[in-house]
Formats: C-alpha cells, sequence, structure tokens
C-alpha cells in the first residue's frame, strides 16, 4: 500500500530513575498515554504551569488514520494550548455536508453558519499529523517529561496517591505521583490494572475503512449516503483529509468476514464501484471496525482520573471521540491546578466526572440515535427510517429527522453546580455553563478574537459603550479582582475608547459579541478558565462575582452547613 | 390552518440548544414505542397511532393534506 506518510521514531531515553538506581521519582502529575488526549493532557497541565510526566508504551504517533474529524471546540482548545493554527494549516477545513439516499441528495447541512468564528465547524487531519504537532508542541514546554517506550505494567492507587511499575528497554522501574490521569483509550490498560468497569452497549455492525490517495476536485465536504447503487442496503461516508487522501467509510453488515474484506482484493472493487473506472487511486491504509458505546460510572478514582477513551466511548458517526476528549482536559487541568495549588478543595475535582459524564452521555445518546438511524435494527425501523428519507426531499421536518451523524459540538453544563443562576433575563445561548461563543475583537495587537483573549484563569467581561467613560470607583472594583486568592483579570468589552487605569479593552468590533452574549452596558459575564459562563449579571457588582468565584471553585461554604 | 412541514418538534418548558435535538427525540421515543414488538404488532401500533393523533389534529381539511402528501411518490 502506498504511503503519503513517513512515521517518525522518537527516541527513548533511559530514564533518570533508572540511570541512578535507588533513586525513586516522585511527580505531581502521571498521565498515561501520549495520544491526542494524553499529550492535550500533558500540554494543558504545562502550560498552566502544572509539571508532568507523560508515558508512553510506543515511540511513534498513532498508526494508519483513525480519528479524522477536529471539531471547532476542539480547535478552540487548541489555540488555548498554542497548537491550533498549525492543525488548522495542515487540515482540510469544511462546514457542509450532504446526505444522499440512492441517487439523490435528500439534506445538507452547514455546521457553523454563523458568521465572524475564528475556527471553521472541523477540520479533517489524519490522526498522525495531529499527534505528530502535539508532539511538537509538547516539545517545547520543559515541563513536560515525554517517555516513549514506558510501559505501565502495574498501578496501586490510595488516599494519597498512585504508584507505578514502568516497563522499559533497560528494565523496571517504579515512579509515585499525587495524580495520575489515564489517557490510555478504549482498552485502557490503567483501567483494567484498577479493576474498574466500563459498562455500555456493544454495535452489531462492522464498517470497513478504506483511505486511499487520489487527485479530486471534489469540494472539502462530508458526504454521506444511504443505500447509494453503488453500495446497495448499506451506508457510505466521505471525507477528504490532508495530502490528497480521502477516507471512505463502508458499512459492511455484521455477517462479513472482516480478514477477507480486509484484502486489497475485495477493497478495490468497492472503491472503484464508488468512484467510477476513470479515476486512479491508491489505497494507503484498510481496516474493518466495530464500536460501542459505554462509559464508566466515575471518571474519578480517588487519585486517577480517566479521561478520552479510557472513560467513555462512542460509536464514530459524529466524531465524538477524540473531540470529547479534548474537552475532559479542558475541565480538569484548571481544576487540578487550583487543587494542587491549594485554592481549591479536593471536592472540586468531583465536578470533572459529574461535569463530563453529563458530557458523554450526552454523546452517547446523539451517537447512538444516529447509529439506530443508519443503521436500522428492525424491519419496522428501517421502514420509518426510509419514510424520513423519501419525505426528506420535499419537507423541511424530514430533513430535520435525517441524522446521518449530529456532529460534534460542546455541552452546554448547565445542570452543574459550578454555575450560579442568572438573576435578570437574557436572551440567546450563553447561560450559566455554557461554551463561551467566538467574535472578532479589536484587542490591544490588533484585530483578533474573543476567543483567543480568554482562557487559563477567570475573567470578568464587563460590558461598556465608552471604554474610556469608566468612572474611577468601577476601575478600583475591577482591578482589585485579579488581587483576589483566585485571581479573576478583568475584561472591558467596549464599543469605542480605552479603559482607565490600565485595564484591558477590547473593542466589540462587529458587534457579535453584545448580540450573542445579549449584553447591554453594565452586563458582566464571569468566564471560567476553560472558557465556559459561570455566572452573568446586568450590573457589576464585585461581591457577586467573588461569591461566583467561590461556587465556581467549591470554595463556597454549603448551605447544609451553614444551617448547622 | 394548513398541515404543518416545517420542522416543528418541542417539548413544552424543555429547552434545547441543538436544532436537531427535539426532532431526534422524537424519533427516539418513536423507535422505542416499538421496541419487541413482531412485525405485525408494529403495524398495528402504527395504525393506532395514526388514528390517535388524527383524532387529535381533528382538522380533517389538514388530514386529507397530509393523506395526499404521504401517498406522493409511493
Amino acid at each position: 500500500m502506498l504511503n503519503t506518510y513517513r512515521y517518525p521514531k522518537f527516541e527513548y531515553r533511559t530514564p533518570p530513575e533508572m540511570a541512578a538506581p535507588g533513586r525513586k521519582g516522585h511527580y505531581p502529575v502521571v498521565v498515561v498515554g501520549a495520544g491526542p488526549v494524553g499529550l492535550g493532557t500533558a500540554i494543558d497541565l504545562a502550560i498552566q504551569g502544572v509539571p508532568v510526566l507523560l508515558l508512553d508504551n510506543d515511540n511513534t504517533v498513532s498508526i494508519g488514520s483513525r480519528g479524522v474529524c477536529y471539531a471547532k471546540r476542539a480547535l478552540e482548545i487548541m489555540d488555548r494550548l498554542g497548537c491550533g493554527q498549525a492543525l488548522v494549516d495542515k487540515g482540510v477545513s469544511w462546514q457542509v455536508g450532504r446526505t444522499f439516499f440512492r441517487d439523490q441528495e435528500v439534506y445538507s447541512f452547514n455546521l457553523c453558519p454563523q458568521p465572524d468564528h475564528h475556527r471553521p465547524g472541523m477540520i479533517n487531519l489524519q490522526q498522525y499529523h495531529l499527534e505528530e504537532r502535539l508532539v511538537a508542541r509538547a516539545g517545547q514546554l520543559s515541563n513536560i517529561d515525554l517517555r516513549w517506550n514506558n510501559n505501565v505494567v502495574s498501578v496501586a492507587a490510595g488516599d494519597n496517591g498512585a504508584t507505578l511499575s514502568v516497563e522499559t528497554p533497560d528494565g523496571f522501574y517504579s515512579v509515585s505521583c499525587d495524580w495520575l490521569i489515564a489517557a490510555d483509550g478504549a482498552r485502557s490498560h490503567v483501567r483494567k490494572l484498577l479493576g474498574l468497569d466500563i459498562e455500555g452497549r456493544v454495535f452489531m455492525d462492522r464498517f470497513l475503512i478504506a483511505d486511499v490517495v487520489m487527485q479530486a476536485d471534489f469540494p472539502p465536504e462530508r458526504w454521506f449516503w444511504f443505500d447509494p447503487p453503488f453500495h446497495p442496503g448499506q451506508s457510505v461516508l466521505l471525507h477528504r483529509q490532508a495530502d490528497n487522501v480521502w477516507r471512505i467509510d463502508f458499512q459492511l453488515g455484521w455477517d462479513c468476514d472482516p480478514e477477507e474484506e480486509k484484502k486489497p482484493e475485495n477493497v478495490i472493487p468497492r472503491v472503484r464501484a464508488m468512484l467510477g473506472d476513470d479515476r486512479p487511486f491508491e489505497l494507503e491504509w484498510v481496516s474493518v471496525y466495530t464500536f460501542q458505546c459505554r462509559r464508566m460510572r466515575s471518571f474519578r478514582h480517588g487519585p486517577v482520573f480517566f479521561i478520552g477513551d479510557s472513560a467513555h466511548q462512542v460509536s464514530p458517526f459524529g466524531a465524538r471521540g477524540a473531540n470529547s476528549g479534548f474537552q475532559d482536559h479542558d475541565n480538569l487541568a484548571w481544576k487540578l491546578k487550583l487543587v494542587i495549588d491549594g485554592k481549591a478543595p479536593d471536592r472540586l475535582l468531583d465536578t470533572y466526572s459529574e461535569e463530563r459524564g453529563f458530557a458523554a452521555d450526552e454523546n452517547i445518546l446523539n451517537s447512538t440515535r444516529s447509529t439506530d438511524f443508519i443503521t436500522p435494527k428492525s424491519k419496522v425501523s428501517l421502514l420509518f427510517r426510509n419514510a424520513v428519507l423519501g419525505l426528506a426531499g420535499k419537507h423541511a421536518f424530514a430533513r430535520a429527522l435525517v441524522n446521518s451523524g449530529r456532529l460534534s459540538v460542546p455541552s452546554y453544563l448547565t445542570q452543574s453546580r459550578l454555575n450560579t443562576a442568572d438573576e435578570a433575563p437574557f436572551s440567546g445561548a450563553m447561560v450559566p455553563g455554557a461554551p463561551m461563543d467566538d467574535a472578532p475583537i479589536l484587542g490591544p495587537d490588533g484585530n483578533a478574537w474573543l476567543l483567543g483573549a480568554l482562557g487559563n484563569r477567570f475573567q470578568l467581561l464587563y460590558f461598556v459603550d465608552d471604554a474610556a467613560a469608566i468612572d474611577g470607583r468601577t476601575a478600583v472594583a475591577l482591578g482589585s479582582l485579579a488581587d483576589d486568592a483566585v485571581p479573576v483579570e478583568p475584561l472591558v468589552v467596549a464599543r469605542s475608547g480605552v479603559a482607565p487605569s490600565g485595564l484591558k479593552t477590547l473593542i466589540d468590533v462587529a458587534g457579535r459579541i453584545a448580540e450573542r452574549y445579549d449584553a447591554t452596558a453594565g452586563t458582566a459575564y464571569l468566564a471560567r478558565p476553560d472558557q465556559h459562563v459561570a455566572a452573568r449579571w446586568r450590573s457589576f457588582d464585585p461581591l457577586k462575582v467573588r461569591q461566583s468565584v467561590a461556587v465556581a471553585t467549591c470554595n463556597a461554604v454549603p448551605v447544609t452547613m451553614e444551617a448547622q | 390552518m394548513p398541515l404543518i412541514t416545517e420542522n416543528n418538534f418541542f417539548e413544552p418548558g424543555k429547552r434545547y440548544f441543538r436544532e436537531f435535538s427535539p426532532g431526534d427525540e422524537f424519533y427516539e421515543a418513536l423507535l422505542e414505542a416499538h421496541q419487541n414488538l413482531t412485525d405485525e404488532q408494529s403495524a398495528q401500533l402504527n395504525a393506532r397511532l395514526i388514528l390517535l393523533l388524527a383524532n387529535h389534529i381533528g382538522d380533517i381539511a389538514v388530514l386529507r393534506e397530509a393523506m395526499r402528501l404521504a401517498r406522493e411518490d409511493i
């Protein structure tokens, strides 16, 4: 098979624990697994000032193209980690998905129909390209100790941390840590070593992945076929990736023989039937997969956190795997930083499992619904599926029911106990718990994006018409938030002017921030370090801001304890 | 009132942040209603469902229009 990609070989180095026998390493955080989510976790902690030991049992990136689609929210997180642009530059950006039934287009969607967002709805990028860029970013951070060919073979977890035994080409060594993060994938070794369960549903279906290299001028769109003439009775999905590699995903059904189906002599005719006889192509990668939708009941077990596929798995329709894994570390890193620094109690870490468990349930729900639509399990569900597709050409309501995958979007954490409920009415979607919408700004460094100015710390967005007109008392009150134990950076969002007292001013150049956040003069939004809304008000009251920061960090005194 | 053919699914008191969610929720409930039924039982359920919903709609002009559209292209 053809290779458009040369796999890097990362160098194994003898760990310091082995170089000096008897030396026992202790680390605040150990992350197991340097896949996309483990790398993201390590980078996220490192940029927040937490040193990380990152262990991987291999010495290269993902073999074969596995994950392909990285969604807007994941790119925004990668921007915060300092490597979003490298991914967008290499990937294929797209917004539009088209769905066909037999030989007719029945439905199309646009992932991000709104103007004025920095990142596209999705990029397609082979997983090895993504990992290579994350490895490069990790290499820029001196507080990440990334060890290749370091295989965790045993784990013991107690009240005060965990100890690991690690196998290397030089033999075994052991390390201890305060916090252990298992990012070691769907078949998590750490999960097994600790004897923990993951529960859910296995889907009785098989899919063939063929990555082919070809020259084609198809637009960068996601194309999905139900029951196409070239693969009758099943579904097919086409995605463009970097370097003229195209991902084709054929539904095969449960009864096929995966070993037979993988053989080039069986794959090539399927691809040819789809592309026609006169388009040259070469196979780059072939595999057959099945999938499950399942999750651990809790993503936290004492000092051990499960993150990404080790904690939860979904069907691939919707690209909700790696994308939700990045949102996991987006949620965990700042909480762990606050607890390590002694600025928040241990129970803040329970909210990682609560919030991301809520998101995992939503991802599993959506990907299960997609799977049930794509692969009907009974005669009557096939009947309804085809009735929807038959009506979709003419009727809008049926188009809305066509479900070829509901692509990864972040959850609105509306149920979170870290939120402060609204006191005043707001319209729009930026409710407490919402992932914050992007918009253009004119900042101190010129034209930029709102989300580029947010993250890694609590921030208060204070909306005014003219920043220069902020009175002295308000300016002092805003500025004083930055001196708190859990600091809050004040940001003045204005139509014009420069705020006094050195307060950072963002000009809402396109008016999109005010529009998307339903902000009027005086409105204040408290943003979490992971760019989620914690609280909002129609006027600025520093006491209320501090109370909401306490709620968002589990530092508020619980009401039940006050009553005692 | 004419027959509504725009997306019209909602649940009172429930807020949806994604346009596709209410329709998907209905569709899931519909398939759940058929769970573990034989083909014949499913056909019976469908017939009963149509009768219940038709009575709820009541307006025979709307029902005639729905029947006409449902028959198209069959």
